[in-house]
């Protein structure tokens, strides 16, 4: 942030009425400078000095909120480049476009596609959030198209760069659908249409540079409402686009590039699903705001929803569960006990298979320090003195009539060990991947 | 105001590291900004991985390669073959004390029968148990004097006797891996470098895991080290990194789950692939300046990811 708060001091008539709450002007300057205290708060700051400082002390990169209702999401608002540095704040989404050139069937059967890759991964849903639809030939059924798009709960994003059919389809699109878009060409209607529409705009030019000047043009305009294209031609100019736009932004102060990014890596890479999966993964790490592909199987969804549910974790607060013991398919006090560790990811990867199985048992979760399974024993978190103390402390034993404790594979070398402390218990070694338990707990039943 | 471009600003630059002999040599590493950024077109190398235990490799490598799975020499003629790949690592799992513990005179003959088959640059994986891997690499290195391998991987535990045989005495490249940390990967360089092992014979493997599983630490860490040796010119974390993710990637439930485990998830084998391609494609803008895959698609779609990447 450029604003110092010997600016803002500047600014006040340094008076020390203590009317905002602070005892000097000095003191107000200094906490206003990092934003902790609106401006607003001297009522002594002329209005036209506070439009100068909220726009200098707006955040680098703006926050544009897509889609309306259940289906609105936020994009931008980083402050960072790195995720170390503080954390990444709105994830990205995914998209997968159609186009009126599709026959019925084939849009029929993308979008019985959208609505099976559905699914929930550490309480978080992963589907794709977005729907492009390109323009080809028939506008009756491109309008068609996006007002099918709208009503499945997709956010559609509508792409012409022709005003009055874009016009004609935000229109049956719903609230802050996306307009894709905007060139030097047709800006000023565009930037009607959006306006009227209250859609956010896409911004799409020939060069990085143009699309510099073309934002200022419609920033001029009075519409900030706006998402980049980055290039859609070449994979070397579309990586540097979106890298130059958010540096440009969070590190060079350049508030026309302070706005989200779309990659179409359907564009990049036509027909080749396993390239666009990889493009996607890069832009995940390297600022793609909207990530469009050609479609989103699981062979796709898989990895790429994995990614981003990895990179968008704040790395201040690592994801632990408390420890406890849980309890799955409805246990009767006689059914066996399995260990794990505290370490959110490991929890739910766990008491997933546990409930696929249908098999009741208990799930002991001693505290390891929020470490996954081999962390955590590497790190002295997860021995066979922890696991014994907790099943102990717990009072397991009177959970449960079953003598049966079953252990992550990857920490086989405590078994020994934990059935000298536990001697009433059987400690039996679990398999090494969690996919492997419900055909374990099975046999053990058997 | 018209557009200007923001720079990142690095004054430090990571060493230039040439693997492999005579005509197979390659170099990794020499950048001095984020990899794909600037001009020079830094290019990472992509690598096929081999094993000489396959037994639980996921069914598809069967169709690939059948019986040249039992044949290290002969699949790694065909690995390199269908991949394109810029070079090859083999994995000696069977050495492992608490598995088939086969012998180290053994794995020596694989190896040199491995590398006798291709014309690239090899990378030797022990089998992760450090004290047998230390008098393993130690042959290796030995055996293979001249051909300037990788010997993948000196921990904390075996550094001594892997530094002092493949980076001194027989000429050969040290890999020295740590666990998902900036300063265990420091602290393990400086290690070595105090041995006499140069720097420009050293790479680092930083440590891996799977798209989904923990990556975000992965993703960190390679970050961290870049801008540390880039940024900060700190010599210690200035040589180019590793990484082999085709273990962690098929060794997941994404990868793992049969068509019939997970009817609804499709098929097994573009599965697995889309983990390993986004996983290596992840470590490759992350900074990894060799990264390992085990399918031949996923070795091919990298290769054109990085050609894009340059342009
Ligand atoms: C991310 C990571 C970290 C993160 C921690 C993240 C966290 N919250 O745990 C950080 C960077 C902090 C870290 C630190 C360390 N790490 Co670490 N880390 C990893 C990494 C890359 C991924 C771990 C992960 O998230 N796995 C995913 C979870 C879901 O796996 P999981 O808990 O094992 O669960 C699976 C199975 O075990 C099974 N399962 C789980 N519970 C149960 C229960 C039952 C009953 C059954 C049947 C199955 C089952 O299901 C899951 C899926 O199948 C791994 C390498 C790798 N790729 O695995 C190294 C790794 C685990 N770390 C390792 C080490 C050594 C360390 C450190 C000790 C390094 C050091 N010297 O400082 C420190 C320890 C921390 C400390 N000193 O405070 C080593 C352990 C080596 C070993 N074999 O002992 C590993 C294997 C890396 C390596 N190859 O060297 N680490
Ligand atoms: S209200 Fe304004 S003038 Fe009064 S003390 Fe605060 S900053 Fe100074």
């Amino acid at each position: 942030m450029a604003i110092k708060g010997l600016d803002i001091f500047k600014l006040t008539p340094k008076t020390n009425c203590k009317e905002c709450g602070f005892p000097t002007c000095m003191a107000f300057s200094m906490k206003a400078a990092t934003g902790a205290v609106p401006i607003e708060k001297c009522p002594y700051i002329s209005d036209e000095s506070k439009a100068l400082l909220s726009e200098a002390t707006a955040p680098p990169m703006k926050s544009i909120k897509v889609g309306s209702g259940a289906a609105e999401h936020t994009l931008g608002g980083e402050t960072v480049l790195f995720r170390h540095e503080k954390t990444l704040v709105n994830r990205n989404l995914f998209a997968v476009e159609l186009s009126d050139a599709m026959t019925d069937d084939e849009v029929a059967a993308a979008c019985a596609k959208l609505e099976a890759v559905k699914y929930e991964r550490i309480s978080e849903a992963m589907y794709v959030e977005v729907v492009a639809v390109r323009f080809a030939a028939d506008k009756d059924k491109f309008v068609a198209l996006v007002k099918k798009v709208a009503e499945c709960g997709k956010i559609p994003m509508i792409i012409t760069v022709d005003a009055d059919l874009a016009k004609a389809a935000v229109a049956v699109a719903g609230a802050k659908a996306i307009l894709m878009g905007a060139t030097v060409d047709n800006a000023a209607a565009m930037v009607e249409v959006a306006k009227a529409a209250d859609a956010v705009l896409g911004v799409c030019a020939d060069s990085i540079e143009a699309l510099h000047d073309l934002v200022e043009t419609i920033e001029k305009l009075g519409y900030k409402n706006l998402v980049l294209q980055v290039s859609d031609t070449s994979i070397k100019e579309a990586y540097a686009n979106a890298v130059d736009i958010r540096t440009a932004a969070i590190k060079g102060n350049d508030r026309s590039f302070g706005y989200p990014s779309v990659v179409f890596t359907n564009r990049l890479a036509p027909g080749d699903i396993n390239m666009q999966i990889a493009l996607a993964s890069a832009f995940v790490l390297r600022y793609g705001s909207i990530i469009v592909m050609e479609e989103m199987d699981f062979n796709a969804a898989l990895p790429l929803f994995g990614l981003r549910q990895n990179i968008f974790t704040d790395p201040q607060k690592p994801m632990r569960v408390e420890p406890k013991v849980y309890e799955f398919n409805k246990p009767t006090g006689k059914d066996p006990v399995l260990v794990t560790v505290d370490f959110a990811l490991s929890y739910f990867v766990v008491a997933g298979e546990i409930e696929r199985s249908k098999v009741p048992a208990y799930l002991a979760i001693p505290d390891a320090g929020g470490y996954s399974v081999l962390t955590a024993w590497a790190a002295g978190k997860f021995g066979s003195t922890v696991i014994a103390n907790f099943i102990k402390e717990a009072n397991v034993a009177e959970l449960t009539t079953s003598r049966k404790l079953i252990l992550p594979g990857k920490v086989a070398v405590l078994q020994g060990d934990l059935a000298e402390l536990l001697p009433e218990w059987e400690v039996i070694v679990g398999p090494n991947e969690a996919m492997q338990i419900p055909k374990f707990l099975r046999d053990l039943q058997a | 105001m018209p557009y200007k471009k923001t720079e990142l600003k690095f004054n430090g630059k990571i060493n230039t590291c040439e693997i492999g002999a005579g005509d197979a040599a390659i170099s990794i590493g020499g950048e001095n900004t984020l990899l794909f950024l600037g001009d020079e077109g830094f290019k990472p190398a992509v690598g096929i991985a081999i094993t000489d235990s396959p037994e639980d490799w996921s069914d598809c490598f069967t169709d690939i390669f059948g019986d040249d799975l039992k044949n290290p020499a002969a699949w790694a003629k065909a690995a390199v073959e269908k991949s394109g790949a810029d070079f090859l690592l083999v994995k000696l799992a069977s050495a492992d004390p608490n598995g088939a513990n086969n012998s180290v005179e053994n794995c020596v003959a694989t190896v040199v029968a491995v590398e006798g088959a291709i014309n690239v640059p090899l990378v030797v994986e022990g089998c992760k148990n450090a004290e047998k891997d230390a008098k393993l690499l130690e042959e290796v290195a030995k055996a293979l004097e001249g051909k300037n391998v990788v010997l993948f991987s000196a921990v904390e535990d075996n550094y001594k006797t892997i530094g002092a045989a493949g980076g001194m005495a027989y000429g050969q490249k040290v890999s020295a891996e740590s666990s998902v940390d900036i300063n265990l990967a420091k602290q393990l360089n400086i290690l070595l470098t105090q041995l006499g092992v140069k720097s420009k014979d050293i790479i680092m493997d930083v440590g891996s895991a799977a798209v989904g599983y923990g990556f975000e630490y992965v993703a960190s860490t390679m970050d961290r080290i870049r801008l540390a040796g880039l940024g900060q010119n700190d010599e210690s974390l200035q040589m180019p990194i590793i990484t082999n993710i085709s273990g962690e990637s098929w060794g997941v439930k994404e990868a793992v789950s049969t068509l019939e485990d997970a009817p609804e998830w499709g098929d097994q084998e573009a599965r697995g692939i889309g983990m390993e391609v986004a996983t290596a494609a992840a470590c490759v803008v992350g900074g990894s300046n060799a990264i390992i895959v085990r399918h031949p698609e996923s070795a091919k779609t990298i290769k054109s990811l990085i050609a894009g990447l340059i342009g």
